[in-house]
C-alpha cells in the first residue's frame, strides 16, 4: 500500500471508519438502537439502559487498566461520586441533567486525580491498593457524611429534567443514556487516535522508555485517572437517575470487580472489547435469572443458589478469559469476522 | 481515660495482631516466592474455617481432629489452586495475576455459599474457657488461646525457613529465580509449595479468627486488612509482616472500640495511605531496581 | 569544532559496583561520536545519565552549552535528546506508525479536550505529524511496507530500524544509538550504517552511538571514546584509538597488533 501525499488521503486513512462496508454497518446499527425502545418490551428496555450505564464506566476503567496499564479497585467509588453529586444537586439546585452530569463527571474525576496521586511515588499493585483505600474512604464518606449523603438511608431523586421535560420512565431515560454512551465511546476511540492515547499505551507497554521519550509520566497517569473517572462519574450520574435513589451499598466494593471483569472479559485495551465486555457481562446475572426461573417448579430450590452461582460464574470468567483468552471477547468478535469475511466470498 | 479498658482493648488489639501477623507471614511467604499478590487470601481463610464447621460440627469430629484437617485442606487448596490457575499465568504481567487471585476469590466465595449457606454461623467452641489475666487486665480466652496456637505455628514457620532445606530453597527462589533454576532447585516445586505453606498459615489464623467473631461468606473480607499488613511492612518482609500485623491489629481494634466498628478499616486504611505517600515499599520492604 | 554535549567528571555507582568514574568526553557537533568498550564497561549507563534516567554522584552534563542537572527526562526529550536503547524498547500495543508517531509527542501541543473531540487544531496536528512522518521517516528508512503491522510481528532487524524512526520522531539535535546494529545480519548492518550517515549528513544531527561492531565503528565514526571499568581511556580520531596501546590492551586484552587489527577491521579480512 502506498498513500498519496495529498493531505486528504490521510485524513481518510485515519477516520474511524474506513471502509464503506464499516460505514453502513455502523449506520444501521446506530438505527438499530434508535429504534430499539420502540419495539423493545419494558423488560428489554430496563436492560438496554443497564447496558447503556455499564458501556460507559467500563470504556472508562478500559482507559485506566486497559491501555494505561494502571488497575483500579475504586470505579465503584468514583462511580458513588458521580451518583451522590447528581442526586444532591437534585435535591439542592433542580439543575437540568446535562448540568448535573457534567459536574457529577467533573468531580469524580477531581477524586479521582487525588487519588492517582501516589503514582508519583508508587507503580502497579501498589497504585491499586490506593485506589482500593480510595474506595474505602469514600464508602466511609458514602456511609457517615449524613448531613450530605443521608447517610445509610441514602438519597433519594427527582427524575432528570431539561426544558421542562422530565425523564421518568425507562424509555426516556434510554434517550439519555444511551446516546451518551455512543458520544462517550466515540471520544475515548477519538483519544486513542492522538498523542494522548499514545502515551496512555507506552506508559503501559514501557514506562519507564515512555518517560525517556518525552512523555512525562505522572501527568499522563493523573489525565488517564482524571478521564477514566469522570466516565465513571457521568455513569454514577445516570445510575442515580436510573434507580432514582443511591445509597452507600449501591457501589460495593463488588462493584469494581464486576467492572474488571468486564474490561477483562471483553478485552482490556480494546474500546469494542469494553463494549461488549459490559454487555456479556451485565446479562450474565439476568441469564443466569431466567434460567433459575425455569428451573424452580422443578428445584425448588433454585432462588438459593442463584447468588453463589453468580459469584462462581463471574470468578470463573474472570480466570478463564485470563488463562485462555486474555484478549477477550473482543478476540473472539475478529475471529467470528474474519471467517465470514473468507467465506464465502470476501466483503 | 480509663486505662485499664484501654490495656484491655489494646491486649486484644496485639493478640489479634498476632493473627496477622501470622497471615501476614502466609501472604509474604507466597509474594516472596513466586511474586504473586493474592487477594484470595482472606477466601483461603474462610475455607479452611467452613472446613472445620463442616469436620468438627458436621461430623462431630473432636475439634482436635478437626482443625489439623482443615488446615489440611486450606493448604491444599493453596496448591491446587497454584497449579491449575496461577500456573498458566507464569510470565503474564503482574495486572493479569493479580486479577487471576481476585477472580478466584470470587469462585470461592460462591463455593462456599453454595455449600454452607449465605447466613452467619459460629464455630463449635474448641479452645479452653477460662478467662485469661495479665496483670489486672482481663483478656478473652478464644483470642489469647488462639493468639498462643498462631504465635506457636509463627515460630515453628520462621524456625523451618530459616534452617530447613525447604526454607533455604524457598529463599534462593525469592532472591533469584535464574541463578536458584541453575543450582538444582526445582522452582516449580518451590513456587508450589510457597502457596501450600501460605495457605497453611492463612488458613489456621482462619479458623482461629473464626472462632472468635463468627464465619459468613464475607469473612474473607478480612483479606483487606492483611492486605494493609502486608503494604504497610513491606510486600517481601516477613519482619515486616509480623511488625505490621501486630500494629494493624492493635490499631484495628482500638480504632473499633473508640470510635465504633465503621472506623475500624479507615483506621487502618488511613495508616496505609500515608505509608504509600511517603514510604511506596512499606516500612521494610525492598525497593525494586528498574532498568532500560 | 564546538561540542554540542560535554560530559565532565561524571561519576555513577551502584552501592559498590562504580558503574561510571570520573567520565569526561565531548561529543564535537555534526559528527557520529562513538563510545567503545566491553560490556559491562558502563556505555548504556552513560546513556542513561544523559537521558536523565540515572542520576549521576558526580559531574556534569552540558549540553548545548547548558548544565542539565535536575532536568527532567521527558525535558531532555524535549530539547532534541533523542535515543534508541539497547534491548528494544518498542511499545508492543501499538503498531509500527503509531510508534513513531509517539516519537513525537514532546512536540504537539493539542490538549485532552481536543483530543476527545479530534477536530480543529488537534486533528491538524495529527495530520501534520503523519504526513511528517512519512514523507521524511518512513520512505527515508524504507519502511512503507510494515507501518501497519503490530511491531511484535517484525524482525529484530525491522525492530531496531523502527526504533530508529521512532527516535527521529523526536526531531533529535543529538541522536543516541545504544548497539544500533547488534544482532544483524549483514547487509542489515550495511544499511543501517547508511542511515547513521545520512541521518548526519542531511539532517545535521550529531549522533552519539554505542557499537561493538568495530569494523562499522571505524567506517563511520569522526571521533571515538573508549571505556572501560568505567573510566575513559582514550578519545580521538578513529586511526589514533586504534594505535593506542592502552586501548589495545584493556579493550582486547592482547598487545599483538596483528591480531588486533584483524579483531577491529574484520571486513578487510573477508574482503
Ligand atoms: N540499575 C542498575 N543497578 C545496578 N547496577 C547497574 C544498573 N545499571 C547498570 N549497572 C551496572 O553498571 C555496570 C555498567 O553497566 P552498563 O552501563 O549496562 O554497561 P555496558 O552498557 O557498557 O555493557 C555493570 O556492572 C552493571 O551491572
Ligand atoms: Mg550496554
Amino acid at each position: 500500500m502506498r498513500i498519496g501525499d495529498a493531505k486528504q488521503s490521510y485524513e481518510a486513512d485515519e477516520a474511524i471508519l474506513t471502509s464503506s462496508t464499516q460505514k453502513i454497518w455502523f449506520a444501521l446499527f446506530l438505527f438499530a438502537l434508535l429504534l430499539f425502545p420502540f419495539v423493545a418490551d419494558a423488560y428489554l428496555l430496563y436492560l438496554g439502559c443497564l447496558v447503556g450505564i455499564a458501556v460507559i464506566s467500563t470504556t472508562g476503567l478500559n482507559i485506566l487498566t486497559g491501555f494505561t496499564g494502571l488497575i483500579s479497585l475504586g470505579q465503584a467509588g468514583f462511580m458513588g461520586v458521580g451518583g451522590y453529586t447528581v442526586a444532591w444537586l437534585s435535591a439542592n439546585t433542580g439543575l437540568p441533567f446535562p448540568v448535573t452530569l457534567l459536574l457529577a463527571g467533573l468531580l469524580a474525576a477531581a477524586v479521582g486525580i487525588l487519588v492517582g496521586l501516589p503514582s508519583l511515588r508508587v507503580k502497579g499493585l501498589y497504585l491499586a491498593i490506593a485506589t482500593l483505600a480510595a474506595s474505602v474512604f469514600l464508602h466511609f464518606i458514602f456511609a457517615e457524611w449524613e448531613s450530605v449523603t443521608g447517610g445509610m438511608g441514602g438519597l433519594s431523586l427527582e427524575p432528570a429534567h431539561l426544558f421542562g421535560l422530565t425523564f421518568q420512565s425507562d424509555f426516556g431515560m434510554y434517550f439519555i443514556i444511551v446516546p451518551l454512551a455512543v458520544l462517550m465511546v466515540l471520544a475515548a476511540k477519538n483519544v486513542f487516535r492522538t498523542r494522548i492515547g499514545r502515551a496512555f499505551i507506552a506508559i503501559r507497554d514501557r514506562d519507564i522508555s515512555a518517560e525517556i521519550l518525552g512523555i512525562n509520566l505522572l501527568h499522563y497517569k493523573l489525565m488517564s485517572f482524571a478521564l477514566s473517572s469522570f466516565y465513571a462519574g457521568v455513569a454514577g450520574g445516570l445510575f442515580a437517575y436510573f434507580f432514582r435513589v443511591v445509597t452507600p451499598e449501591s457501589f460495593p466494593l463488588s462493584m469494581s470487580i464486576f467492572y474488571l471483569a468486564a474490561v477483562i472479559v471483553g478485552g482490556m485495551g480494546n474500546l469494542l472489547g469494553g463494549i461488549l465486555g459490559a454487555a456479556f457481562m451485565t446479562l450474565i446475572p439476568e441469564a443466569l435469572k431466567l434460567l433459575t426461573a425455569a428451573l424452580t417448579p422443578f428445584y425448588p430450590n433454585a432462588p438459593i443458589f442463584m447468588s453463589p452461582m453468580l459469584e462462581i460464574i463471574f470468578g470463573a470468567l474472570i480466570v478463564g478469559f485470563l488463562i485462555f483468552e486474555p484478549h477477550g471477547l473482543a478476540e473472539i468478535w475478529h475471529r467470528i469476522r474474519r471467517f465470514f469475511s473468507l467465506w464465502p466470498f470476501k466483503n | 481515660m480509663d486505662w485499664l479498658f484501654f490495656g484491655e482493648i489494646s491486649l486484644a488489639g496485639l493478640a489479634m495482631g498476632g493473627l496477622y501477623a501470622l497471615i501476614g507471614l502466609g501472604f509474604v511467604i507466597i509474594y516472596k516466592a513466586t511474586r504473586v499478590i493474592n487477594f484470595a487470601i482472606g477466601e483461603i481463610m474462610m475455607f479452611a474455617a467452613y472446613l472445620f464447621l463442616a469436620f468438627a460440627g458436621g461430623m462431630e469430629m473432636s475439634p482436635w481432629v478437626a482443625l489439623p484437617l482443615a488446615v489440611l485442606g486450606g493448604s491444599l487448596l493453596g496448591g491446587v489452586i497454584e497449579k491449575i490457575m496461577i500456573r498458566p499465568m507464569l510470565g503474564e504481567s503482574s495486572i493479569s495475576v493479580v486479577m487471576v487471585t481476585i477472580g478466584i476469590a470470587s469462585i470461592l466465595v460462591g463455593v462456599v455459599e453454595m455449600i454452607w449457606g449465605a447466613d452467619p454461623q459460629l464455630l463449635p467452641s474448641f479452645l479452653p474457657r477460662k478467662p485469661v489475666f495479665i496483670g489486672e487486665m482481663y483478656l478473652a480466652p478464644k483470642i489469647a488461646y488462639g493468639f498462643l496456637i498462631g504465635a506457636a505455628l509463627l515460630i515453628v514457620y520462621l524456625l523451618y525457613f530459616r534452617f530447613s532445606r525447604g526454607g533455604v530453597a524457598l529463599r534462593a527462589t525469592a532472591s533469584d529465580q535464574a541463578a536458584a533454576y541453575s543450582m538444582g532447585i526445582n522452582v516449580r516445586r518451590v513456587f508450589n509449595l510457597a502457596w501450600v505453606f501460605g495457605s497453611l498459615a492463612a488458613s489456621l489464623a482462619g479458623v482461629l479468627v473464626a472462632a472468635t467473631g463468627g464465619l459468613s461468606p464475607q469473612f474473607g473480607a478480612i483479606g483487606l486488612s492483611v492486605l494493609v499488613v502486608v503494604i504497610v511492612g513491606g510486600l517481601d518482609s516477613i519482619v515486616g509482616a509480623l511488625i505490621a500485623g501486630v500494629f494493624i491489629g492493635w490499631l484495628e481494634t482500638v480504632a473499633g472500640a473508640y470510635l465504633g466498628g465503621e472506623y475500624r478499616m479507615p483506621a487502618t486504611f488511613a495508616v496505609l495511605a500515608v505509608i504509600l505517600v511517603f514510604r511506596p515499599y512499606g516500612l521494610f520492604g525492598t525497593h525494586e531496581i528498574e532498568r532500560v | 569544532m564546538s561540542s554540542i554535549l560535554e560530559i565532565n567528571n561524571l561519576s555513577l555507582s551502584f552501592g559498590g559496583v562504580k558503574a561510571l568514574q570520573d567520565v569526561s568526553f565531548r561529543v564535537p557537533e555534526n559528527t557520529v561520536t562513538t563510545v567503545i568498550g566491553p560490556n559491562g564497561a558502563g556505555k548504556t549507563s552513560l546513556f542513561n545519565c544523559i537521558s536523565g534516567f540515572y542520576k549521576p554522584q558526580q559531574g556534569t552534563i552540558r549540553y548545548q552549552g547548558e548544565v542539565l542537572a535536575g532536568v527532567k527526562p521527558p525535558v531532555r526529550a524535549a530539547m532534541g535528546l533523542a535515543r534508541t536503547f539497547q534491548n528494544i524498547a518498542l511499545f508492543r500495543g501499538m503498531t509500527v506508525l503509531d510508534n513513531i508517531k509517539l516519537g513525537a509527542h514532546v512536540h504537539m501541543k493539542s490538549g485532552l479536550l481536543g483530543s476527545l473531540a479530534y477536530f480543529g487544531a488537534a486533528r491538524r496536528e495529527e495530520m501534520a505529524v503523519r504526513s511528517h512522518v512519512e514523507q521524511h521517516i518512513i520512505d527515508f528508512l524504507e519502511i512503507d511496507h510494515i507501518r501497519r503491522q503490530p511491531v511484535a510481528s517484525l524482525s529484530y532487524g525491522l525492530q531496531k530500524r523502527v526504533e530508529l524512526a521512532r527516535a527521529l520522531a523526536m526531531r533529535p539535535k543529538v541522536l543516541m544509538l545504544d548497539e544500533p546494529v547488534a544482532g544483524m545480519n549483514r547487509e542489515e548492518k550495511e544499511d543501517m550504517a547508511r542511515f547513521i550517515l545520512d541521518i548526519r549528513e542531511e539532517w545535521g544531527v550529531t549522533v552519539l552511538m554505542v557499537e561493538h561492531d568495530m569494523g562499522m565503528v571505524m567506517d563511520i565514526s569522526d571521533h571515538i571514546a573508549v571505556l572501560n571499568f568505567g573510566q575513559v581511556i582514550t578519545e580521538g580520531l578513529p586511526e589514533e584509538v586504534q594505535k593506542n596501546p592502552q586501548v589495545i590492551e584493556a579493550y582486547l586484552g592482547t598487545s599483538d597488533m596483528d591480531s588486533l587489527r584483524k579483531k577491529l577491521n574484520p571486513e578487510q579480512e573477508v574482503a
